[in-house]
């Protein structure tokens, strides 16, 4: 390795110096125009927060009202006055936290509880039942929203968290994560000395399989987190009371109420509320999520 | 503990099939009978017209007849490919030139980490809520018409909703912001693992950059550029989130920004089951095809 980088080095001093000189301060330019392509709307959005909706018919500013503080006042009144209004935003917070939280749970506990099935156990299902889920797992849920939707009205569910939580425990595209993840981390040795020590299989699983699995629960449990919260196809079709609206639906309500008479200062406050979590837990666990992506997608 | 080993081996087997039971039965009550219901729903004439219900009568293919004989099917379907294929092609370069440039060991970039979080950020944002602020940013009297006409490059405020090319392109545009992280990551995986002498025997040949790219890293890249193509496409058949809040579920203007899952969605508001059957299975089939060639080749990869 270190002989490696030094000739590379050589290479680089004698022949084309200039060239990759070059050639990175284009990346740099490039990167850093991208970097903010991605992060203006967010800019935007953090300005017009703070901002009353008469200062924004007047015209856009680049910068926040540093005097006295008033970006801070008026972000507070926005604040206030979306809380004031009709729209049941910390309903829909706590909604959308308890949907998602169970969903991340329930999908990583029972994913796990599936890989393991498949990796430590020999039977006659096995090999049609990995391939079944592998040729699942692409399937679109929105393809069967319609029977999805037909059956939990007959079974009574309709208006209820549990067509949107429960439907998590069978998660293919988390089965093939943790599965993955399994074959690289879990020699079957570990599960032998766990049985002849005397150690019964559902514990065995509880606790020593679910903790060498600690790493691949944590980032499936932020995506499946992430996911749910997000959503709106499926949680738009199945609840229909105010207040059991996640908050992809109250967008969804806000923009469909008429948005002329609406405060926009609300309206900017509203987005900012929405997506302020994901963006704070994204901000501590970035590193993890990033490496988390590159490892499950593609075939190891 | 008094069992033979014989014994033992099956009955830990046994649990084989006990562990996968959650996931079985969820997936058949949640999924799999879903699937056939909505099947069954496409064969029959069911739908509400104001308090009437009309059906179910058993009408074989009647609908799926009417589905492909409107002429709307295929409009939303071309909607729904020219707006993916507006997010795609620009998703792909970008990804392409920042997945090299990342893995380029020559080039030891600094800053990488910050980079990779910030193009990944978007992908977090919740679709809904990001359609919601470019609404708000791109209507009449939101900033961005401001901001042109304070520059002097608008006279008056441009109705960017109200017009096909320029809806089309902030669906595209979101799409691309949102999955440009994740494929540039996807690629820069594929990149690295790509055997570094190759890279140094074609430096020492004196090969370009440009070169290397498109003789050693483009043709080593290819089976994950077709996983990541096709994976998009089937993302891009499920195009909902974004153009639904946007154009408030009208597709504006003229129904130019409709998707195949939006019209879905309104079948599902209006109780018309036949025909939401119909457009179900139709979609179904159509991943089902695309979902095989992925495993195709992620199988033949090995």
């Amino acid at each position: 390795m270190a002989s490696n980088s030094s000739m590379s080095l050589q290479v680089e001093d004698s022949k084309n110096t200039g060239g990759v000189k070059a050639r990175r301060v284009i990346a740099y330019i490039v990167l850093v125009a991208i970097s903010i392509l991605c992060l203006f709307w967010f800019y935007v959005l953090f300005i017009n927060s703070t901002r009353s909706h008469a200062e924004m018919t007047a015209g856009f500013q680049a910068f926040p009202q540093f005097k006295d503080l008033r970006f801070i006042k008026q972000f507070i009144t926005n604040f206030s006055n979306l809380m004031a209004g009709t729209l049941p935003i910390w309903n829909g917070l706590l909604n959308s936290f308890i949907i998602a939280g169970s969903c991340a749970l329930l999908s990583t506990y029972f994913s796990t509880m599936t890989a393991y099935a498949i990796h430590a156990y020999e039977f006659k299902a096995k090999k049609a039942v990995f391939t079944f889920i592998l040729m699942v797992m692409m399937i679109p849920t929105q393809v069967t929203a319609l029977g999805f939707v037909n059956m939990i009205g007959k079974m009574g569910l309709m208006d209820t968290f549990i067509p949107l939580i429960v439907p998590s425990i069978a998660a293919p595209a988390t089965f093939f994560y943790m599965k993955q993840y399994m074959d690289s981390t879990l020699p079957l040795a570990i599960v032998e000395a766990a049985r002849i020590d005397g150690s019964g299989e559902v514990r065995t699983f509880n606790t020593i399989v679910l903790p060498m699995m600690k790493p691949a629960i944590a980032v499936q449990a932020i995506f499946t987190f992430v996911q749910n919260w997000n959503n709106y196809f499926t949680p738009a079709l199945v609840i229909k009371t105010n207040n059991k609206k996640t908050l992809p639906i109250l967008i969804a309500q806000l923009r469909s109420a008429d948005w002329l008479k609406f405060d926009m200062g609300q309206v900017y406050v509203m987005i900012a509320f929405s997506i302020f979590p994901v963006i704070v837990v994204y901000l501590f666990l970035s590193k993890f999520i990033v490496q988390g992506i590159a490892l499950g997608s593609v075939k190891g | 503990m008094s069992k033979t080993k014989k014994g033992n081996v099956v009955s830990y087997n046994k649990w084989g099939y006990i562990f996968l039971l959650p996931f079985i039965i969820v997936y058949v009550v949640f999924q799999l009978v879903p699937l056939f219901n909505t099947i069954w729903n496409s064969l029959f004439e069911y739908y509400e017209a104001g308090l009437n219900v009309v059906g179910p009568n058993f009408i074989w293919f009647e609908n799926y007849k009417t589905l492909f004989a409107t002429p709307d099917i295929w409009k939303y379907t071309a909607n729904t490919m020219i707006m993916w294929i507006m997010g795609f092609i620009p998703q792909i370069l970008v990804s392409l030139l920042l997945g090299s440039w990342f893995s380029d060991t020559r080039l030891r970039l600094k800053g990488q980490a910050f980079f990779k979080t910030v193009i990944y950020l978007p992908n977090l944002i919740m679709a809904s809520a990001m359609s919601m602020l470019f609404f708000s940013l791109f209507s009449q009297s939101g900033p961005i018409n401001s901001i042109l006409m304070q520059m002097k490059i608008l006279e008056e405020p441009f109705d960017f909703l109200y017009n096909t090319l320029s809806v089309r392109t902030l669906v595209a545009f979101m799409n691309f912001l949102m999955w440009f992280g994740n494929t540039t990551i996807l690629l820069m995986a594929g990149m690295m693992g790509i055997d570094a002498s190759l890279f140094e025997a074609a430096e020492v040949d004196g090969a370009t950059p440009g070169q290397v790219f498109t003789r050693i890293t483009l043709p080593l890249l290819r089976p994950i550029l077709i996983y990541v193509m096709i994976t998009s496409l089937i993302g891009g058949l499920q195009m909902f989130d974004v153009p639904q809040i946007l154009t408030n579920g009208k597709g504006e203007p003229a129904n130019t920004s409709t998707t195949l899952i939006m019209l879905l969605n309104r079948h599902l508001f209006s109780k018309n089951y036949g025909m939401g059957g119909a457009l179900s299975v139709a979609l179904f089939v159509l991943t089902g095809i695309l979902s095989m060639i992925v495993y195709k080749f992620s199988n033949s990869e090995e």
